[in-house]
C-alpha cells in the first residue's frame, strides 16, 4: 500500500485523449479533472453525491465524479462537458439548453447536460424508472420520465421547466431515441 | 464625460421610441455557449502560479473559546500554515460596506469558522484540517431553541387607529399564528476565493454579488485601504442573498496569502456553506385581520418574532408588503428579536416578503373564507386607492389586472369547495395569493463605448448571478445605439470598472440598466450633434444614424471611439413603489398519506418594462419553484440543545427537484413605471417568490380542508386532520 499522500501513476482516457497523471490516491475523479487536468467544466457543488453538478460519463454511464477516486479509473473512457462541444460547435443538447434557457447561473448546467446525455442512453436501453407504470414494455419518453430521471441534478436557480423543454427538443438529435424504438 | 441622473421626477419613455427592436425580446443569454460547454470560469476554477490550497476549520462546540494547536499538525505532509487572525464570524450582510463581526478566540455557534489550514494540495489541507487539535473551553449556557426564548426584545413597532377595537366590532375577523423555519440560499456554487498579493495590493477572485460593497468589506476586514483591493467575479454560480456580503473564504484566502506570500485558494465545503453563511431566520408571525359585512378590510395586524447572533445588524423585514398591499384604517405592526447560538440570520431571496407573505396571504385566504367571498374577489375589493398609512399614490400597480387576467388564464372559475374535487385517492384544490415586492433603485455606474467599427462595449463591476445581466445590459446598449446585439460586448464583475449597484434586492437590472441607458444616451447626443440634428430627431438602427434629413452609417460618422459614463442615483419621490402580481396553484393532496403534489402553477406578474422576456420568465420560474420549496419541503432544523444545524447538506435540506415541479405558466401584464427609473422597469426576481408558497398552501386547504400553520406543509401535518 502506498504511504499517505504519495502519488500513483494512472492514465485516464478523457474526451478521447489519453491523459497520464501522478495523483494522490485521495484525489476524487472530479478533482483530478478540475485541478489536475484543468477541465473545470465539471462542477463541485456538494462533494457528497447529493447535487449532481459533477456528473460525467464513465464508459458511457453517468456517475457523480465526486464520489469516486481517480485511481479507480485506470483506462476508463471519461466524457466531460468539454468533450461534447465548444462555443461555435455545440452539441444538440448544449444548443437546446441555450435556446430554452435551461439554466440561469450556469453552475449546475454541465452536470445537467451530461446527466441528460446519460439519461437518454439509459432510456433507450429500456431501463425503467420509478415512474414507469409497466416494467414489461419500453418506457415512453414522457415529461414525468424525464423529470424523474433528472431529479438527481439539483438546480437552485430552478430552471427545471427550461431544462425539460431543452431535453425534449434535443433528444431526437442526440441520435438514440429512434434506435431504441426500432 | 458622465451623464448623471438623480431620479427625482418621471422620465420620458425613450426605449419606446428607439427603433432597433431588441429590448424586451427573449434574446438567449450571450454567455450561454460558455456556460453549456463548461468554459465559463467560476471563482474556484482560476489558478495562480505557486498556488496553495486552504480548507476551513469549523467550531466543534456551540459556545466558548478556543486555542489552535498548530504543532499537532505541523509535520503532516504538505502543511504550510494554520491561521485564525481576522477571521470573520459569518458572512457580511447585504450593503453592509464594513467588516462583519470578527472573532479570533470566541465561539458563538457550532460550525463557526475558527481557522483556515493551508497546504500544498486540497487533499492535504482537508486532511490536516480534520486532524487539527483544537483546545476548547466550553460555555454550557447555550441558547439553541427558538421555542424556549422568553426574553424577546421589542424592535420596531407601528400603530394606526385601534386594532383591537376594530376587530371587536368587525363582521369577520381572523387571528392566526404561523411559523416558518429557517431557509438556506443553497446556491449551487459554494463560496470560493483565490487571493494573491502584489506588494500591498490584493486581488481576490471570489463569488460575490455586490463588488462595490464587497471591496470595502474585504478592506475593512483586513485593515487595509479599499484602493488596494481588486475583486473579480465575472461568473457567480447563484447567490440568492448568500453572496451579498463577503464570506469566510474570501477573507481567509486573503489572510493566508498575506502570511505565506503566495496565492491561496479557499473553497467552502457544502457543510461550511450551510453553517457559516447567513440563513433566513426562523419566524413566528401573528396576523390579525378584520373586515366589515361587505368584505372590506378594516384592520391589519402583523407581528413577528425572529432571532440572530449577537451584534448582527439585520432583522428580516417580515411585514414589508403588509404595509401597502391591502386597505384598512386600523393597523399594528411589531417586531421582536432574540439572540441565539445559531448560524447568523441574513438576507435570503426576498427577505421579508418571502416568509411575511406566506402568513399574510394565508390569513387573507382565511378571512375571505369566513366572509364567504371568493378569495380573488376578496383581494380585488381590498386594493386601496392610496398607501393606507402615508396616503402616497402608487407609482404603478397592476394588481387587479394580474388577479383578473391570472384567474381567467388559470381557469379559476372551476375551483370547488374543500374535498369536493377528488381523483382516485387524491383531493384536488386551487389556491391564489397576491404577490408584492418593494421596488428599489440604487446608485450605479457604467461606461459605454461606441467604436467606429460599429461595435460597442459596456463596462461595469455589476455581476450576473444567473439573473441575465449580460443579456439585459447588452440589449439596452444595442437598443439605444441602434446596433444588433451581437455587436455589443458586456464586461462585468471587475472592481476596476465603474461601480455598479450589485445584484441584490431585485434592483440590479433596473439600476445597472439605467446607468447603461444614461451612458448610451450621452453617446446619442454626440451622434446627433455630428449629424446636425437634435437628440429627439435622431434615429439609430442597424448601425445607421438618421436625423435632420441626414442619413449616415456610424462607421462614417465616427472618427474615434465615443466613451461615456452613465450614473444613476435614486431621488426623492412621494410615491409607493412596488412590483405586483398574483400566484395561482393547483395541488393534489393524498387522502391517505397527506402527501402534496403541485400539479400546475401560474404567475401573473407586473414589473414595469420587461427587459428580456426569456430571462424574466426564468426568474419567475425560479420564484414559483422557491415557493414550492418553502411551502412543502425546505426547513433548516436546529438541534434544540446546541443550536447546530442538523441537516447541513443538500441531501437533508430539501430544495425542490425536477420531479417536484410541474409545468409552470408565466404571464406578464404590460406595464411601465415612470417613477422607477429612466427605463421604466421594476425588479422581478423576488416578486416571483413573494406569495408563491401561500398560493400552494391555500390550494392545500381548498383541496382537503386542512390549514397548515407550521411551515413546511409536510404530510405529518396534514394526514392527521383529513
Amino acid at each position: 500500500m502506498p504511504t499517505l499522500g504519495s502519488a500513483m501513476k494512472i492514465t485516464l482516457n478523457v474526451n478521447g485523449e489519453a491523459r497520464s497523471l501522478d495523483v494522490d490516491p485521495r484525489v476524487a475523479l472530479l478533482d483530478a479533472l478540475r485541478t489536475h487536468l484543468d477541465l473545470t467544466g465539471s462542477k463541485k457543488g456538494c462533494d457528497h453525491g447529493q447535487c449532481g453538478a459533477c456528473t460525467v460519463l464513465v464508459n458511457g454511464r453517468r456517475i457523480n465524479s465526486c464520489l469516486t477516486l481517480a485511481v479507480m479509473h485506470e483506462g476508463d473512457e471519461i466524457t466531460t462537458i468539454e468533450g461534447l462541444g465548444e462555443p461555435g460547435s455545440l452539441s444538440p443538447l448544449q444548443k437546446s439548453f441555450v435556446k430554452h434557457d435551461g439554466y440561469q447561473c450556469g453552475y449546475c448546467t454541465p452536470g445537467q447536460i451530461m446527466s441528460a446525455k446519460g439519461m437518454i442512453a439509459e432510456f433507450n436501453m429500456g431501463w425503467p424508472s420509478n415512474v414507469t407504470d409497466d416494467l414489461g414494455t419500453a418506457p415512453d419518453f414522457t415529461e414525468a420520465e424525464i423529470k424523474e430521471r433528472m431529479s438527481g441534478n439539483l438546480c437552485r436557480c430552478s430552471a427545471y421547466p427550461g431544462i425539460c423543454h431543452a431535453i425534449r427538443e434535443a433528444a431526437p438529435d442526440e441520435g438514440t431515441i429512434e434506435e431504441a424504438a426500432e | 464625460m458622465t451623464e448623471h441622473l438623480k431620479m427625482d421626477k418621471v422620465q420620458p419613455r425613450l426605449l419606446d421610441e428607439t427603433g432597433q427592436g431588441v429590448i424586451s425580446t427573449p434574446m438567449p443569454r450571450p454567455e450561454g455557449p460558455l456556460k453549456v460547454s463548461g468554459r465559463a470560469t467560476y471563482a474556484a476554477e482560476w489558478k495562480a502560479e505557486n498556488m496553495a490550497q486552504g480548507f476551513m476549520v469549523r467550531a466543534g462546540i456551540p459556545k466558548g473559546s478556543y486555542k489552535i494547536d498548530a504543532d499537532s499538525v505541523k509535520d503532516m505532509p504538505g502543511f504550510l500554515g494554520v491561521y485564525s487572525d481576522h477571521m470573520v464570524r459569518n458572512s457580511a450582510q447585504g450593503t453592509m460596506n464594513t467588516n462583519p463581526v470578527q472573532l479570533e478566540h470566541e465561539i458563538q455557534y457550532l460550525g463557526q469558522p475558527i481557522a483556515v489550514v493551508v497546504a500544498e494540495t486540497f487533499e492535504q489541507a482537508r486532511h490536516i484540517a480534520e486532524s487539527l487539535k483544537v483546545d476548547y473551553t466550553r460555555d454550557d449556557d447555550v441558547a439553541g431553541d427558538f421555542d424556549a426564548v422568553t426574553d424577546w426584545k421589542e424592535g420596531s413597532s407601528q400603530d394606526q387607529g385601534d386594532l383591537d377595537d376594530a376587530i371587536a366590532k368587525a363582521a369577520f375577523a381572523v387571528d392566526s399564528t404561523y411559523t416558518t423555519p429557517p431557509h438556506n440560499s443553497a446556491a449551487m456554487e459554494p463560496h470560493a476565493a483565490l487571493a494573491s498579493w502584489d506588494g500591498d495590493k490584493v486581488t481576490v477572485r471570489a463569488s460575490l454579488q455586490m463588488l462595490g460593497y464587497n471591496r470595502n468589506e474585504i478592506a475593512d476586514s483586513l485593515g487595509i485601504d479599499a484602493a488596494n483591493v481588486r475583486l473579480l467575479s465575472p461568473y457567480v454560480g447563484g447567490g440568492f442573498g448568500s453572496k451579498l456580503g463577503i464570506d469566510p473564504a474570501s477573507v481567509s484566502a486573503a489572510v493566508a496569502s498575506r502570511h505565506l506570500g503566495r496565492p491561496v485558494r479557499v473553497v467552502l465545503h457544502r457543510n461550511n456553506v450551510f453553517e457559516m453563511i447567513n440563513l433566513r431566520t426562523q419566524t413566528r408571525q401573528r396576523v390579525r385581520l378584520a373586515a366589515d359585512s361587505n368584505g372590506k378590510m378594516t384592520a391589519v395586524g402583523h407581528e413577528n418574532w425572529q432571532t440572530n447572533l449577537p451584534d448582527e445588524p439585520f432583522a428580516e423585514p417580515v411585514d414589508t408588503a403588509t404595509h401597502f398591499l391591502y386597505g384598512g384604517e386600523n393597523r399594528r405592526y411589531g417586531q421582536y428579536t432574540a439572540v441565539l447560538n445559531r448560524s447568523a440570520s441574513g438576507s435570503v431571496r426576498a427577505p421579508g416578503e418571502a416568509v411575511g407573505m406566506l402568513a399574510l396571504e394565508n390569513a387573507v385566504d382565511e378571512l375571505a373564507e369566513v366572509a364567504g367571498i371568493d378569495p380573488v374577489e376578496f383581494r380585488l375589493r381590498n386594493i386601496p386607492d392610496t398607501h393606507p398609512e402615508n396616503g402616497n399614490a402608487y407609482s404603478s400597480r397592476s394588481l387587479a389586472q394580474c388577479l383578473e387576467e391570472g384567474a381567467e388564464k388559470f381557469g379559476w372559475s372551476q375551483r370547488k369547495s374543500p374535498k369536493e374535487r377528488r381523483e382516485g385517492e387524491w383531493f384536488i384544490g386551487m389556491g391564489v395569493a397576491s404577490a408584492a415586492r418593494t421596488n428599489i433603485l440604487m446608485e450605479s455606474k457604467a461606461r459605454v463605448t461606441l467604436n467606429p467599427d460599429g461595435t460597442a462595449l459596456v463596462e461595469t463591476d455589476m455581476t450576473d448571478i444567473g439573473t441575465g445581466t449580460y443579456a439585459i445590459l447588452g440589449q439596452i446598449a444595442a437598443e439605444m445605439l441602434g446596433l444588433p446585439t451581437d455587436k455589443v460586448t458586456v464586461e462585468l464583475g471587475d472592481t476596476d470598472l465603474p461601480t455598479a449597484s450589485g445584484s441584490g434586492g431585485s434592483w440590479g437590472a433596473s439600476s445597472s440598466g439605467s446607468s447603461v441607458f444614461l451612458g448610451a444616451k450621452a453617446i446619442r447626443a454626440k451622434i446627433a450633434d455630428r449629424l446636425g440634428c437634435s437628440p429627439e430627431e435622431l434615429r439609430l438602427q442597424d448601425g445607421v444614424a438618421t436625423g435632420g434629413n441626414n442619413r449616415r452609417p456610424l462607421t462614417e460618422l465616427l472618427e474615434g471611439p465615443i466613451s461615456e459614463e452613465g450614473h444613476i442615483e435614486p431621488g426623492d419621490q412621494d410615491v409607493a413603489q412596488a412590483g405586483f402580481g398574483a400566484h395561482f396553484a393547483e395541488v393534489a393532496v393524498n387522502s391517505v398519506t397527506g402527501e402534496v403534489r403541485v400539479r400546475r402553477m401560474l404567475a401573473s406578474m407586473a414589473a414595469g418594462r420587461i427587459l428580456n422576456a426569456k430571462t424574466a420568465q426564468s426568474q419567475v420560474w425560479g420564484g414559483q419553484i422557491w415557493g414550492i420549496g418553502s411551502a412543502l419541503t425546505e426547513e433548516i432544523q436546529h438541534d434544540r440543545r446546541t443550536g447546530h444545524i442538523v441537516n447541513n447538506d443538500l441531501a437533508e435540506y430539501h430544495v425542490p427537484v425536477n420531479l417536484d415541479v410541474p409545468d409552470l405558466q408565466v404571464h406578464f401584464v404590460d406595464e411601465r413605471d415612470d417613477y422607477a427609473n429612466p427605463i421604466q422597469s421594476k425588479g422581478i426576481g423576488e416578486l416571483g417568490l413573494s406569495g408563491a408558497g401561500a398560493a400552494v398552501t391555500n390550494a392545500i386547504y381548498n383541496a382537503c380542508g386542512v390549514r397548515v400553520y407550521d411551515y413546511p406543509a409536510t404530510p405529518d401535518k396534514i394526514f392527521p386532520h383529513l
